[in-house]
Parts: structure tokens; C-alpha cells; sequence
């Protein structure tokens, strides 16, 4: 697999039946390609269009729900062309975002007891856990180094969705200090333990919800991020937590620290620590690792 | 107002047209499969349309009747037994407080709704009160209908309906279900595109709320470099939103079309998407039922979105002649 620098001139239209505009930004996954279907959807937001029913940015792509009772097939794709070209020129300014600080219990005994149970006829490598596999193929000698590079850098969130409020998350390293790891062999059919960190191609996530699963398993985040009741201070404004643009700074915790936190959760004191940020695009673009730095600043108190 | 449910059938839920606007959150559409079914359900009751109602799948529940109402049984035919007494189905029916609802066996389709006069009351969550299993959200305490349940129904409309039976749908092993190609179909080879939209496919028992999965001659797909991301499977992609009613077809070998709670994206290409019009049928089909996808253009399919509105219409319209 190779990493394409350069974004595609032209996005690719295409109809999912008589509701749907999907518009497939570039092939392959890249930042500019995210940031580019954002700039889309936001843009298609602002302009409050009748007829369109759902605008769902994800990865590299965008898909577009609409009534054509109201809006035509070909005004839509008219209208998603154009917003296309405006947002070439405009791509280089910056948007409101947060860092959101979200501690980790790496190498945790639920999702260890997990990967335990699903090894032959499930995972590539059924003699390795989820984590030795992942630090072997891409270069690490030891799993410490491998969590230590899981964290070091920041994650942009590039989609929501899968299951309600699942962020798919995209770190901003260059290319070839990107992790990648294959999905399972066979997805689990359940018991994905609710809030494991996952990972499957380039792509993190956290599991919103307990279910079916295909992703590696590293550990379990220590909140819940999709909360119907919105019960916890985090979820007041909405039941989903992640929103795409969002920046997500993973942070290490111990058994002890992980157990203090969910004597939190139970109180409904629980809250993942957020500081917001100014997204610069052009900067990102430029130099990812110097543009880290300066973005986990704000965890530092400055 | 109330029923009580004795036994819960075997997977029975609260439906209604769904809800929009959280998709991109992962939160799927739900609401009925067979939304024409569903909306005489409650047209047979008075209903203004929109009311929840039950969807019963395969086997139906048995309830106890705890004040006076009337229901309606539209979809897949069925046995409807008061008392132990035979009931017409798309029809409405008089329930009076005692009185024991059962169901017999689905002998073709899959799906039947129950309205009642008034609706399902139970709360509205993100303006819909379909059920999300998954997220534990909307309909009765986000999760299928239990033994013991009561559930709250609205307030009665009085009425007497019958719908005529040119107007039932057709319940058969047949079907042939058009689709749009595209959103992924470039990745299959010309053998692939062949094989999905010449042969014959068949429905296999895994066809639930959120997808069906047909067995068949499998597709091939075009060799290629995987774009970075994308992951190493020929049918693999950068995770992208799924459109409801897309077909994917994960390693090649058994089709899937995703109905109303799918997931909201993933990372499996979609190569052909169900119409509109025709997603109703596809929650009619029984596992065994033969199908065959047959390509349409993106303007017929509007042309027959508005041709099924149109019966939909029509048979509202015959309820008040």
C-alpha cells in the first residue's frame, strides 16, 4: 500500500439508489482528503439546501441523503460540484475544534480476556496478542514502544458512525509513521467489550456501544462517549460525545488509576477533560509534527 | 390504555416511519421494513399516519387486551386469533378488555405490523419512536417487546375499515428487486457485474432489521493495488457512509443489502443500491425466496418512487369510498 501525497482533482460522483449522492473524495485515506469532505459538509450545511435529508462526512468520502420529491438527482450533484470548487480555494483557513483528553487502560484485562478467546480462525497471528502482532508489523520491538507510539501523537476524528457515536480516528503523523494493521481474519460476532480502543487499517476508534467487532483490540477508554440518558456532564448537549474535526490525545493510565475513574462514572462526576482549539489546516498540512506540538500545548496549561 | 404481552413472539418491536437527522452520528433510520404494510396498519385504525405500531417477525406475540380498543393487522398473512376465534386480517378488529390477541405461523413473508387506534404511546426520542436495539434508545425501553410487558396505547378513533385485496402486496418466493449500479461497482470485473445482476441469488436465514445476505454464484472483482487505508481485501475500502439499501458484498461470495438499522458506514464496498420503491419487498422476502436484481437508471428510479407513492396513495384513498 502506498500513501498518495496529492489529492485527486476531481472528486467521484455516484448515486446510491434514488436517495443517496455518495462523493468520494480521493481512494485513499489522507488528512487533505478528510479535511476536504469536511470543508464540503460544512459548507453544505451553512447553505440550508430543502430537500437534503442527511449529510454524513466520513473518512476520505461524503455521503449525501436527499428527498428527490424536492431536490433533483442532478440540481444536488450540481449544487455539491460547486460547493466542491469553493472549497478548494478556501481549505487553507482554520476551524473551531478541541482537544479532547481521553485516558487509556492499554493491555486491560477485558479486552485481554477477549483476545484470549478469539485466536484461531479469527486472527492472523493466533499465537500473539492483538498488541504484539500490531508492534511486530509495524516495526516495534516491544509492545511498550508500540502504546508509547499509539499516544504520543494526536488523533483527528474523520467520521462518526458504524454504531451510534463510534469516531473513527486518524493520526496526524506522516505517512510512513502511520500505524496499520489488518482487521480480523473474521469479525467477532459479539462481545466487543463497550469503549475498547480499537484499530483496523489506518484507522483507531473506540467502541461506543458493546457488539460485533473486526478491529484490533488495544485497551478501554475510561467514559462513556455515547449516553442516551446524558446522564454525564460531557453528554449534555448531545447523547454522542465525538463530532469529526475533533482532536483526541490518548493518555495512558494504570489498572488503579482506570478503577478511580470508574467510581467517577458511577457518581456521574466522570468528565473527559476538553480545551479548544483553533484547527489550522495549512499548518497540519505543512509540518504534522511540529503542528503537534504546538497543538498539545493546551493540555500543558501554556 | 393498554396491552399486556404474555409472550413476546420472536423478535417484536415498536416501529414507525423512523427518524432523519442523526445518521451521521451512527445512529441509523430504523422504523417499519415494510412502510407501506405499516402505514395501512394504521390507516385501518384511523390513524392520521406516522402513529407507532408493532413489527412482528416470523412468529408473533400473544397479549392480553387490558382496555378497550381496535387494531389492525396488515403484512405478511396471517393467522389472527381473538379468543381463539379467527380474525380478517387488513381489516380493522374490535378488542374489548380481557380479551387474548395470538398469531398463528408465517406460511410466506416474514414481517406483519399491528397498529392500534391511537398508537403505541411511548416516549419520542430524536423524533422518532422506532426502536434502536443497539444504542438502548426509543421505542419500549429501547429493546424488543418482553414477556410482561404493558405496553401504553393510545385513545381509540371509532372506526371500520376493510382494505380490498387488490391493494394487499404479494407475498411470494419470487422476487426481483431493482437496483442502481454503482457507489463501488468499478472494483468488480465484468464476470462480477454478470453474476450479480444476471443470476439467480437466494435468501439465506441471516436477514434481520439490519441486512439481508443472499447466497449465489459469488462476484469477482478486478485485481488492484489497495488504496492506503483501505485495508487488503479486494472488497475492502477507506470506511465510508453506507447508503440504506446498498448492496456489499464482503470477500466476494454472499451479497448483502442493508435495510433500516444498519450500520451507518464501514469499510465493504457498495456496488448497487435497491430503490426506494422496492425496499418494502425486500423485507418481504423469506430465506429460500429467489431474487434477482435487475439495473434501473437513476431517473426511473424516481419515476417509480412516485408510481409506489402513488398505490400507497390510492389505497388510502379506497378505505373512504
Amino acid at each position: 500500500m502506498t500513501q498518495t501525497t496529492q489529492l485527486r482533482d476531481k472528486a467521484r460522483y455516484t448515486f446510491g439508489g434514488d436517495e443517496f449522492l455518495f462523493v468520494e473524495i480521493d481512494e485513499a485515506m489522507s488528512l487533505a482528503a478528510n479535511i476536504r469532505a469536511m470543508g464540503i459538509a460544512k459548507g453544505l450545511q451553512s447553505k440550508a439546501v430543502e430537500g437534503i435529508v442527511e449529510i454524513c462526512p466520513a473518512n476520505a468520502s461524503l455521503l449525501i441523503r436527499f428527498d428527490p420529491d424536492i431536490l433533483s438527482p442532478s440540481d444536488l450533484r450540481q449544487i455539491i460540484e460547486s460547493l466542491e470548487e469553493e472549497t478548494k480555494n478556501t481549505e487553507n483557513l482554520t476551524f473551531e475544534s478541541r482537544v479532547v483528553e481521553v485516558p487509556v487502560w492499554y493491555q486491560d484485562k477485558y479486552t485481554s480476556e477477549v483476545v484470549e478467546r478469539f485466536r484461531e480462525g479469527y486472527h492472523q497471528e493466533p499465537d500473539l496478542t492483538d498488541l504484539e502482532y500490531a508492534a511486530k508489523i509495524n516495526g516495534e520491538s516491544s509492545v511498550e514502544d508500540f502504546i508509547r507510539r499509539h499516544h504520543e501523537n494526536p488523533w483527528l476524528v474523520t467520521m462518526v458512525g458504524f454504531v451510534a457515536g463510534l469516531p473513527f480516528m486518524y493520526q496526524l503523523v506522516e505517512g510512513e509513521r502511520q500505524i496499520e494493521v489488518p482487521k480480523y481474519l473474521s469479525p467477532r460476532p459479539s462481545s466487543t467489550p463497550k469503549l475498547t480502543v480499537g484499530h483496523g487499517g489506518c484507522f483507531a476508534c473506540i467502541y461506543s456501544v458493546e457488539g460485533a467487532g473486526g478491529y484490533q483490540m488495544f485497551g478501554v477508554a475510561a467514559g462513556p462517549i455515547f449516553d442516551p440518558s446524558q446522564s454525564l456532564p460531557n453528554m449534555k448537549d448531545s447523547m454522542v460525545f465525538f463530532r469529526p474535526g475533533d482532536i483526541v490525545k490518548f493518555k495512558p493510565v494504570s489498572e488503579e488509576e482506570y478503577m478511580r475513574l470508574q467510581q467517577e462514572v458511577e457518581a456521574g462526576t466522570f468528565e473527559y477533560r476538553t480545551y479548544p482549539v483553533q484547527f489550522d489546516t495549512s499548518k497540519a498540512l505543512a509540518d504534522r509534527e511540529r503542528y503537534n506540538r504546538e497543538l498539545l500545548e493546551v493540555l500543558h496549561g501554556r | 390504555m393498554a396491552v399486556k404481552i404474555q409472550q413476546p413472539g420472536l423478535l417484536t418491536s415498536v416501529q414507525d416511519r423512523g427518524r432523519t437527522g442523526y445518521y451521521h452520528l451512527g445512529i441509523p433510520q430504523g422504523g417499519a421494513l415494510d412502510q407501506y404494510s405499516y402505514e395501512l396498519a394504521n390507516a385501518l385504525v384511523g390513524n392520521q399516519g406516522g402513529e407507532a405500531a408493532l413489527e412482528c417477525t416470523y412468529m408473533g406475540p400473544a397479549f392480553e387486551v387490558l382496555d378497550n380498543t381496535q387494531m389492525a393487522v396488515t403484512g405478511a398473512p396471517v393467522d389472527v386469533l381473538v379468543n381463539g376465534n379467527q380474525q380478517p386480517t387488513w381489516a380493522t378488529i374490535d378488542l374489548v378488555a380481557g380479551d387474548i390477541v395470538t398469531f398463528g405461523y408465517l406460511t410466506q413473508g416474514a414481517r406483519f405490523y399491528i397498529a392500534f387506534g391511537g398508537g403505541i404511546d411511548v416516549p419520542e426520542v430524536l423524533g422518532s419512536r422506532s426502536t434502536y436495539p443497539l444504542g438502548a434508545l426509543g421505542g419500549f425501553k429501547g429493546r424488543k417487546l418482553e414477556a410482561g410487558d404493558e405496553i401504553p396505547v393510545g385513545i381509540s378513533h371509532d372506526v371500520q375499515y376493510e382494505l380490498a385485496s387488490e391493494y394487499h402486496p404479494e407475498f411470494g418466493a419470487e422476487f426481483t428487486y431493482r437496483v442502481i449500479l454503482g457507489l463501488y461497482d468499478h472494483l468488480l470485473d465484468e464476470q462480477g457485474v454478470k453474476n450479480l445482476t444476471e443470476e439467480e441469488w437466494s435468501l439465506t436465514p441471516v436477514a434481520d432489521r439490519a441486512g439481508l445476505r443472499f447466497d449465489g454464484p459469488g462476484v469477482s472483482w478486478k485485481p488492484r493495488v489497495q488504496p492506503f487505508g483501505a485495508g487488503s481485501d479486494p472488497s475492502n475500502i477507506v470506511d465510508a457512509g453506507y447508503a440504506v439499501g446498498s448492496i456489499q458484498i464482503p470477500g466476494g461470495s454472499q451479497p448483502i443489502i442493508l435495510h433500516r438499522d444498519a450500520v451507518s458506514g464501514g469499510g465493504y464496498a457498495m456496488v448497487a443500491t435497491v430503490i426506494s420503491a422496492d425496499m418494502d419487498a425486500v423485507a418481504r422476502a423469506q430465506p429460500g425466496a429467489k431474487v434477482r436484481f435487475e439495473t434501473v437508471s437513476v431517473e426511473e428510479a424516481v419515476e417509480l418512487r412516485q408510481q409506489a407513492r402513488e398505490r400507497l396513495r390510492a389505497a388510502l384513498a379506497s378505505l373512504d369510498t
